[in-house]
């Protein structure tokens, strides 16, 4: 099986969770996804599955949305392969999901299309060339709603220009711990950019989790957007790591760390938010070297499993919330021991 | 507490939004709730108050009620673009360019694309884009005093006009 993005720790990884870029881009002469006929719908989705290669070992897998259960749904947003809108009206959406998961084109989402390709760390210019290499591939086979002083011609206006939105997970627990993520947030919007919670817009931040994206995609190049964004998270790095090491110096950061694993260890029920605040801990103590016995990889593997949707598919049914409560903790028993 | 929109009615949908750690909150009526596209068919699609200039320009809109201009392909009016806060089609923003303009700027503070171009795109946007592009790649290089980059991009832009003067 082939290994997903997720699964893996990057570069920067102590702070950087991933990376993600996406194109939104549209078909000429058709009505834009709110005001489309089940027919348009279905056309979209021939056209654009229909131009993407179906066999041999890179094949994408085509999903149509009304097929998959809603926690096989929720697990993929979970995953940041699909937005949370996409699994609210499932008619008339598809998805096309490249083999280690780490490019997945949403049909039928707020745009005709949406090409997300994503990777593990700080790897913008990676996952600028993978989203702009199948942005090019559709480009030659379909026509893409474009005007030479609007750029690609988006349903939200927001999105016009570049259609390009490049964004990067990071992890802030010093940054949250000292108060200054406001701060930060009021700087980089500035900055023409964005910092929002872990699952994008109007979500809130779990684990220390903060996405910081570009806000601006008219008048701007890709390339531009992508340098600024890297410098801007470079320095976020660099503060983050500083902070870290004030806090080395203290006993308390070391006992949390080593009593967040103890609870995650042992507990027999783990809420989902009470999972997020102790991994969290754990994930900045492993990155920092003060543990030892876990790494990276399994932390970013195991947020991604114990979450809601993820437990419910590993069980094949459908869980309440105690009974997930109880899964995840045995999970996170198994994974870190 | 009335509505925040048209302050004529009793505000029975109330938003709240935080971005860049801003939390701003909406309060409207049922009528300006439809009229913004809360509850609506856009509903579904995600309500975002970056969204919101449909009130960007729904008064220059209701100051003009006889709108006779329709996008040919998805047979909108300007109206109705300004009362659902989106375009309907792609269309829309070549038909209304004009009266979409302001609203794109306040959004992103320019209205001229200076990215990618479409392989659709006709051919003479397509060269514009690239010359200046490399225009400003060899500004870049020149300010840098990196001057055996720029050679090759002399040529390259040499050669583009050229083709323009055939």
């Amino acid at each position: 099986m082939t290994a997903k993005w997720y699964q893996q720790s990057g570069t920067d990884g102590d702070v950087v969770v991933s990376t993600r870029v996406r194109f939104a881009r549209n078909l000429n002469h058709l009505p834009f996804p709110a005001g489309m006929t089940a027919e348009q719908r279905e056309e979209v989705i021939g056209q654009i599955f229909e131009a993407f290669p179906q066999d041999g070992s890179g094949a994408f897998q085509c999903i149509r949305m009304t097929e998959l259960s809603e926690w096989d749904a929720l697990s993929m947003v979970e995953r940041h392969l699909i937005s949370p809108n996409f699994t609210a009206h499932p008619e008339g959406e598809a998805l096309l999901l490249s083999p280690d998961e780490s490019v997945s084109v949403m049909i039928g989402e707020e745009d005709h299309v949406r090409i997300q390709a994503m990777h593990a760390g700080l790897a913008l210019d990676e996952a600028f060339t993978a989203a702009n290499c199948w942005d090019d591939f559709l480009d030659a086979r379909l026509h893409f709603a474009f005007d030479d002083r609007l750029g690609y011609l988006t349903q939200c206006p927001t999105n016009l220009g570049t259609g390009m939105r490049a964004s990067v997970m990071l992890h802030l627990p010093a940054l949250q711990e000292k108060g200054v993520i406001q701060q930060l947030a009021n700087t980089v919007s500035k900055l023409g950019l964005t910092i929002r919670g872990m699952y994008g817009e109007g979500s809130r931040s779990e684990g220390a989790m903060y996405q910081l994206s570009n806000q601006v995609t008219l008048g701007i190049t890709e390339q531009e957007a992508i340098e600024n964004l890297k410098s801007i998270v470079g320095q976020i790095v660099k503060e983050e790591r500083g902070y870290r090491e004030q806090l080395r110096e203290t006993p308390a950061l070391e006992d949390r760390v080593y009593r967040s694993l103890g609870i995650l260890q042992n507990a027999r029920l783990l809420s989902g938010k009470e999972f997020m605040s102790l991994i969290s801990h754990v994930r900045m103590g492993a990155a920092m070297n003060i543990l030892t016995s876990v790494d990276l990889n399994g932390i970013s593997h195991l947020m991604v499993d114990a979450q809601p949707a993820a437990l419910m598919q590993q069980a094949g049914c459908e869980l309440d919330p105690a009974e997930r409560d109880k899964r995840r903790a045995a999970l996170v028993r198994e994974r870190l021991q | 507490m009335n509505c925040d929109h048209c302050g004529k009615y009793p505000a029975t949908t109330h938003i709240t939004k935080t971005v860049n750690g801003k939390t701003t909150q909406w309060n409207l009526c049922a009528h300006c709730a439809a009229e913004q596209g809360v509850n609506t068919a856009f509903g579904g699609l995600g309500f975002d108050l970056n969204d919101f200039w449909g009130s960007l320009f729904l008064e220059p809109a209701k100051r003009a009620p006889e709108d006779t201009v329709r996008c040919e392909d998805c047979g909108r009016s300007f109206k109705e673009i300004a009362e659902m806060g989106r375009p309907g089609c792609p269309t829309c923003y070549r038909t209304f360019y004009d009266r979409l303009l302001p609203s794109i700027q306040r959004i992103h503070g320019k209205t001229q694309h200076t990215g990618k171009v479409a392989e659709k795109a006709d051919e003479t946007v397509k060269k514009e884009h690239e010359l200046k592009a490399l225009r400003e790649q060899l500004a870049a290089h020149i300010a840098n005093q990196e001057y055996e980059q720029c050679a090759a991009l002399r040529d390259r832009i040499r050669e583009l006009e050229e083709g323009d003067a055939k």
